[in-house]
């Protein structure tokens, strides 16, 4: 062996929900090619790498355990930015909080972000992320007109939906698999107010929500639901909200300001919010998660109920950032989402199903969100047209100790069941439970074939691997059919 | 890997092809562990790490060839390691030689075979595995090392030597890890039934590696910080360490 590879670089690196937690050598190289020298690197130790950026996957997309992980969130440059078309290209470490910190001011917000403005625009796109306006603006890869991307075959690709399309819409959603993003070109939104109006309303049922928000989707721009997990019915409540358009805002300067578009850093003005956590951590049980829903339900059926309210974009958009270090309440064994994405017709039934078994199994999930959704040509696509429902469960025990995590694995196990014989989707960015057979099945024979060209055309000698990777997709893309010769002859013809 | 949720604790040991090494492999991997096993020889290694696989699921262990005298070797294997095996929860150092000298033998080639082994091997793989477990803030670090290492006596000069240092340097590990959340657990066996044991001529409380290794695991579960195994040496042991100089020199054990 050549140099050793230093044991100072080893950092301990975990998902979003802090349940799994790995050792690995973290690089965070800032130009392409420290990344090249990086590939070389892994390729004379035998290693492989992983692809993180901020580190907001809920399962192991972005871990590589005991091996190589490559940070990008050093290049985190926006390289060039134009106020008249709203068209902006950055660094793939870029963030989203980045981008409308520097765009906003100019009447633009991103088209598409996920409950937390923290992800790079890198982590972003190989998750290819949605938002509450799924339905309407589909995700984001669906804004990118263009970016380029280093392919550990050597290649530097420029890609569009016309150019190299097929890479174009399989590095987009390829959960960092197949090449390494280093720039971004995205159109964003124009707006004309930094608030939006919200509509909100309680529904009694899983049955009215889902049905609510098919209906009055297109009364909107965003639309969400929140699920009392513990209600054996899953009564919540729908928050619908609209951009504000060019007259409706009296003053768009203020509220177009980064002044104006904080976060309180106080709950009712006096609780400090970097504190609220240690707060939730006694109510993140079954009996006190109980009591918390039932209040937040009663209120939204009473208080709220079909109120209207102007909120900012950040207050509306960034729930999850609403109160910092949230995930932490869970205690040290964490939290895992479990999100499933179903067809229209078999939604309702399937999805009171899930809550109620987890329900039965003492394990009711602590925050159900429902979405709408709509389908998209990405390879690894997760969407549907339909709905989905994200469930979040606390996490006891941990490497030593067992805890819940056996009856989390096995209501998994039943709930894939219920997703699959529904002709749901999963979505990698989220996972932690799936299987090898699960994710063959949800992705079919035909993806799975197109996928293992492209491994092989892109990444010949399986560099780029995360513990997601070798979990569910490696024995079947490298394992099924012998991996290919190392030699450039082998490669299939480009 | 079957499940990114469900536990999967790692165990390297090191001198793992027979005698408490090998019964610590099977009470570890009988109890959920992964197992690296690391030890000259492979053959047995690879037997036990079968019957491992075989007795407790598939790709439970994993055997890897090596001399613990060939230092340079183990950062290079240990990264190796950590990298097949995707993490590390326990590292255990149990090899260990014997080499017997005579009551009037000041040998210097086989005083540095036992410090080689039992100091430096020690040294070669327990440091990376503290720099792993320092940034990890977790792990557990146990070294096998002897009642012989409380006293200096008449019969092994620097076997006790070399058991002392290596009793010494896990406390020192201990004081610096213990802040980051590692445990460091020195285990002092007395007798025990492996082929060390020909070595030693009168012999008492003999116990089982399966003995030792029982209680090296419950040691493990409750973070003791040193353990006599059997117990009752510990007692033993306090009333040999006490024993003043000018008496101990005139004994003859």
């Amino acid at each position: 062996m050549t140099e050793l590879l230093p044991l100072d670089r080893l950092a301990a690196l975990d998902n979003f929900g802090h349940s799994i937690k790995t050792v690995s050598y973290l690089y965070r190289p800032t130009q392409v090619e420290e990344i090249a020298a990086l590939f070389r690197l892994a390729e004379r130790h035998g290693l492989t790498i992983a692809l993180r950026g901020a580190g907001r996957s809920y399962g192991d997309a972005a871990l590589n355990a005991g091996q190589i992980v490559l940070d990008i969130r050093r290049m985190n440059r926006i390289l060039d930015w134009d106020p008249a078309t709203g068209v902006i290209c950055v660094e793939p470490g870029v963030t989203l909080q980045q981008i409308w910190q520097y765009t906003l001011e100019d009447g633009y917000w991103p088209p598409v972000v996920s409950g937390t403005m923290y992800p790079t625009l890198g982590g972003a796109l190989g998750m290819n992320i949605h938002g509450k306006n799924n339905w309407k603006a589909g995700t984001l890869g669906e804004h990118v007109l263009e970016f380029t991307a280093w392919l550990p075959n050597g290649e530097h690709v420029t890609c569009t939906p016309e150019q190299n399309a097929d890479l174009f819409y399989a590095l987009i959603g390829g959960a960092g698999l197949l090449g390494v993003f280093t720039s971004i070109t995205l159109r964003l939104k124009r707006i004309h107010s930094g608030n939006v109006r919200v509509h909100a309303w309680a529904t009694p049922n899983l049955g009215v929500m889902l049905r609510d928000l098919d209906q009055f989707k297109a009364d909107f721009d965003y639309i969400v639901g929140w699920v009392d997990g513990t209600h054996r019915n899953g009564r919540g409540q729908i928050h619908g909200a609209d951009y504000l358009h060019a007259d409706e805002d009296p003053h768009p300067a203020r509220t177009l300001s980064l002044d104006y578009q904080i976060l309180p850093d106080t709950f009712f003005g006096v609780v400090p919010k970097s504190m609220m956590w240690l707060g939730m951590q006694f109510f993140m049980n079954n009996p006190g998660t109980w009591l918390i829903n039932t209040a937040k339900y009663l209120y939204s059926a009473t208080v709220e109920h079909r109120k209207q309210y102007l909120q900012s974009l950040v207050a509306f958009n960034f729930l999850l950032d609403y109160v910092p270090n949230w995930e932490r309440s869970y205690g040290r064994g964490g939290l895992i989402q479990y999100q499933s994405f179903l067809p229209l017709a078999t939604a309702p039934d399937a999805y009171l199903e899930m809550l109620r078994l987890a329900q039965k199994r003492g394990l009711p999930t602590y925050l159900g969100v429902t979405k709408r959704h709509r389908p998209d040509k990405f390879l690894l696509t997760h969407a549907v047209d339909g709905y989905s429902l994200a469930m979040d469960f606390k996490v006891t025990g941990g490497q030593e100790r067992a805890g819940n995590r056996p009856r989390l694995q096995a209501l998994a196990n039943d709930l894939n069941q219920i997703v699959l014989d529904a002709g749901g989707r999963f979505y990698f960015a989220k996972d932690s439970t799936l299987t090898p057979e699960v994710t063959a099945r949800y992705l079919g024979e035909d993806t799975l074939r197109r996928l293992r060209a492209l491994k092989r055309r892109c990444d010949p000698h399986s560099l780029l691997q995360t513990d997601l990777y070798r979990r569910l997709l490696r024995a079947q893309l490298e394992g099924v059919e012998p991996a290919p010769a190392l030699t450039p002859a082998a490669l299939p013809a480009r | 890997m079957a499940s990114a949720l469900l536990p999967s604790p790692v165990a390297l040991i090191i001198g793992a092809s027979s005698g408490i090494g090998e019964a610590l492999a099977r009470r570890l991997a009988q109890t959920g562990y992964r197992v690296a096993l690391v030890a000259r020889r492979l053959d047995r290694l690879e037997q036990l790490a079968a019957a491992l696989n075989a007795e407790a699921g598939p790709d439970r262990a994993r055997a890897y060839a090596h001399d613990v005298t060939h230092y340079a070797e183990a950062p290079g294997l240990f990264r190796k390691i950590l990298a097949e095996m995707g993490r590390l929860d326990v590292v255990v150092y149990n090899a260990g030689v014997l080499v017997p000298v005579g009551p009037d033998e000041f040998d210097f080639e086989k005083d540095r075979q036992m410090l080689d082994v039992n100091v430096l091997g020690a040294l070669a793989w327990l440091n990376p595995a503290a720099a792993l477990f320092e940034r990890q803030r977790s792990g557990h670090i146990v070294g096998v090392s002897s009642v012989a290492g409380d006293r200096g006596r008449v019969g092994a000069p620097a076997y006790n030597a070399s058991k002392a240092a290596l009793s010494t340097y896990l406390e020192a590990l201990r004081n610096r890890l213990t802040r980051r959340g590692v445990h460091v657990l020195t285990v002092k066996p007395g007798f025990v039934k492996t082929d060390m044991l020909r070595a030693s001529a009168r012999t008492f409380w003999v116990i089982t590696p399966e003995q030792a290794a029982r209680d090296i695991v419950n040691a493990l579960r409750a973070r003791r910080q040193t353990i006599y195994t059997p117990a009752r040496w510990g007692l033993l042991m306090f009333i040999i360490r006490h024993i003043p100089s000018f008496l101990f020199r005139r004994l003859k054990f």
